[in-house]
């Protein structure tokens, strides 16, 4: 386990690789469902009031 | 007839009510298949492809250094396409495409620089280097922010998209100075040895992982870009009526 986590040598590069990737994967679903959701609230909100003045 | 049929997938698509529920019905088809590929593609370069004779195990950040560098391109090239496809067709979707591209394809764009420049300090004994690729690749994050920042500099989403639309059109060009920046100039960058006519120049046990992730990250991107369509949608349409039937308010 420790051999497979040292890489060779290249833990130091080969991680950050991996976690800056893995990093910008996760933010692009954080980011496109927050986006979503603001949007999906906003149009409630909008057509809940559309409702009421109707 | 035939020429009516062909294009009315076309028109369909151009509907925004139509675009929004496709794409929410779309989306689990391409996220699920996505993160199964890419979780497997990481194991797979991570564990079971055998080390390099040169790099060592140092080689192993192609697997995250190529498919982000992919997705940089063909994150624009899809912007591109859906800015001109907005501008010559006056088509409103079009724009939300080409407009929700671009985040994603910046934040892949930082990906591909990071994971480059780590990869790079072990082989080239170099962070960076003013090198043709490295910097036609730093020019494409600029393209994006370039792009990002002009939208966000309009109130009226019409002219947003226009400007932004002739900005994405002309960055294009830069997409072939790129790819091609390896061969045509003398670079540190090594030529390409997957994405490139005739059979790629690595050894099947190397190169499977690296075609599941070119998989896994395209389809990562359909799902993203299909939900801030979505959002985008929303946003440019809010004063009509199918949002509030769609909403089931």
């Amino acid at each position: 386990m420790s051999a497979f986590l040292d890489m060779g040598g290249y833990a130091a590069f080969i991680w950050p690789a991996y976690g800056v990737t893995v990093a910008v994967l996760v933010l692009n679903i954080i980011w496109a469902h927050g986006s979503l959701k603001r949007a999906l609230e906003t149009a409630r909100r909008r057509s809940a009031s559309a409702g009421d003045n109707s | 007839m035939m020429a009516d049929m062909r294009w009315t997938w076309f028109h369909r698509l151009a509907s925004p009510p139509y675009l929004y529920g496709l794409a929410t019905r779309l989306t689990p088809w391409f996220a699920w298949p996505a993160a199964l590929l890419i979780l497997g593609g990481f194991y797979a370069g991570l564990a079971l492809a055998p080390p390099d004779y040169q790099q060592g195990e140092g080689f192993r950040i192609i697997y995250v250094h190529v498919p982000t560098a992919w997705m940089s391109l063909m994150v624009y090239v899809t912007m591109g396409v859906a800015a001109g496809v907005g501008l010559i067709w006056r088509m409103k979707v079009a724009h939300a495409v080409a407009a929700s591209c671009a985040p994603i394809g910046a934040s892949f764009t930082v990906a591909a620089l990071v994971t480059g420049s780590l990869w790079g300090k072990p082989m080239w004994g170099t962070w960076w280097v003013w090198d043709p690729r490295l910097t036609s690749e730093l020019i494409l994050l600029f393209l994006y922010l370039g792009f990002m920042g002009l939208r966000a500099g309009f109130d009226d989403t019409q002219r947003a998209d226009r400007a932004g639309a002739l900005l994405a059109i002309v960055g294009l060009v830069n997409v072939p100075i790129i790819h091609y920046s390896v061969i045509w100039w003398n670079s540190l960058h090594q030529a390409p040895s997957v994405l490139r006519f005739g059979k790629p120049t690595i050894p099947g046990a190397m190169l499977a992982p690296l075609l599941i992730l070119l998989l896994g990250f395209t389809l990562f991107f359909a799902a993203v870009l299909l939900v801030r369509v979505r959002a985008e949608i929303l946003q440019r349409e809010r004063a009509a009526r199918w949002i509030g039937e769609a909403l089931g308010t």
